[in-house]
């Protein structure tokens, strides 16, 4: 983009000799390119740079044994999920003892083919049959139990899983009945 | 007998104004963009396909690593004059005294992890040295446990400045088991913390 001199070459009038006019303008063209995309870079990391989060909101904590209130739900609406060492994930549907039909404990991997079409198809049958039941705003509810061997990985994978699949009602759990122990340190099947 | 010369448009617009307006905006970014400090102690945060950023005041970062084979935790918090109200009243219970050239550099600093008693030594410390200087974690057992008072001392320190509660995030390693996650989610919920942030990288759509 070159600046053209419009102020004629009028130099034959009048037979003096007059020094040439220099152009007093420089050319911005390329500084104003490089300014632009130097804001664009510093707009741009400043924003990106903030790390995400996800957001975790856990009950109440009651320390008195008295106040402590045992919510009865449905055990056809529920979900239990334990994570157990190297990835280890146990599910079953309902009572352990008394499984749900097809809810028996499963192993399953973290995932998109793994508890992820598990938890679509569940929460799909939990619905129908709250719908069956006259109430179907009721949801599946999701008991997490991570055990001491998971990793906090483990715990962000599967309520990412609940983000995903949109469980509403999802708990994490830190007590362990001895028939769920014995599930996760059983061998893998 | 003159020609009728068609006088010459130049093309050229003048760009002075608009190089001005850039350079001014350039400064301005670059100004308030922080350089990015060293962590203190590096994470590797697992992913999420959650896409919520997380607030820049009134926020404290718990940071959970291993450092020697021990998982240890770092105390963050944001906001100078929160930070050095919260080191003032950490001060007056535990009865360490620091200048207020420490405290200025306290107001400054990022994340750190020693108990209260060394702390001005790492205060003393260039930023670049603080990463080297093996920082223990803070203590956090039930004898010692000055983590809670940190978090305690922060909140108040947050309430009495900015008038707002103060947000928790947690930043753990991924490969962190769970009891050490557990028992830092635990004591914020001994004081009634029960929403936090969980600190997580970005993850590929295609999972």
């Amino acid at each position: 983009m070159a600046e053209l001199n419009t102020d004629g070459g009028g130099g034959k009038k009048g037979g003096k000799v007059r020094s040439k006019k220099q152009n007093s303008k420089v050319d911005l063209t390329a500084m104003v390119d490089l300014a632009f995309l130097l804001i664009t870079f510093f707009m741009l990391t400043t924003t990106l740079s903030k790390p995400q989060s996800m957001d975790l909101t856990l009950p109440d904590k009651e320390d008195k044994p008295e106040n402590k209130k045992d919510v009865k739900v449905d055990e056809n609406r529920t979900m239990t999920v334990l994570l157990g060492e190297n990835g280890k994930l146990v599910r079953y549907v309902g009572i352990l003892e008394t499984p749900v039909a097809g809810g028996t404990p499963k192993d399953f991997a973290y995932g998109k083919e793994g508890i992820r079409k598990e938890l679509i198809t569940r929460g799909k049958l939990v619905k129908d049959y709250s719908t069956a039941k006259g109430k179907p705003k009721d949801g599946m509810i999701v008991i997490i139990k991570p055990s001491k061997k998971s990793t906090y990985r483990n715990l962000v994978d599967i309520l990412d899983e609940m983000a995903i699949v949109g469980v509403g009602t999802y708990a994490i759990v830190n007590e362990f009945t001895p028939g769920e122990q014995k599930l996760l340190e059983g061998k893998k099947e | 007998m003159g020609k009728i010369k068609m006088t010459k448009k130049s093309t050229s617009t003048d760009m002075t104004a608009m190089c001005d307006v850039a350079f001014l905006l350039l400064t301005f970014f670059i100004l308030t963009a922080t350089a990015k400090v060293p962590e203190v102690l590096p994470v590797d945060t697992p992913q999420s396909t959650v896409q919520t950023k997380l607030p820049a005041t009134d926020l404290s970062m718990l940071t959970i690593g291993k450092s020697n084979g021990k998982s240890v935790v770092f105390f963050d918090l944001k906001g100078k004059e929160i930070r050095q109200r919260t080191l003032e009243l950490m001060a007056q219970k535990y009865n360490v005294t620091f200048t207020p050239k420490e405290s200025e550099e306290f107001g400054l600093m990022e994340s750190f992890g020693v108990p209260i008693q060394s702390l001005s030594q790492i205060l003393d410390m260039k930023a670049a040295d603080r990463a080297k200087a093996g920082q223990t974690g803070i203590p956090k057992d039930s004898l010692d446990n000055q983590l809670k008072d940190w978090i305690l001392y922060a909140r108040t320190a947050n309430i009495e400045i900015n008038d707002k509660e103060l947000q928790f995030a947690i930043k753990g390693d991924a490969k962190e088991q769970y009891p050490a996650i557990k028992e830092v989610m635990d004591m914020l919920q001994d004081q009634k913390v029960n929403s936090f942030n969980l600190v997580t990288g970005l993850r590929g759509k295609n999972f």
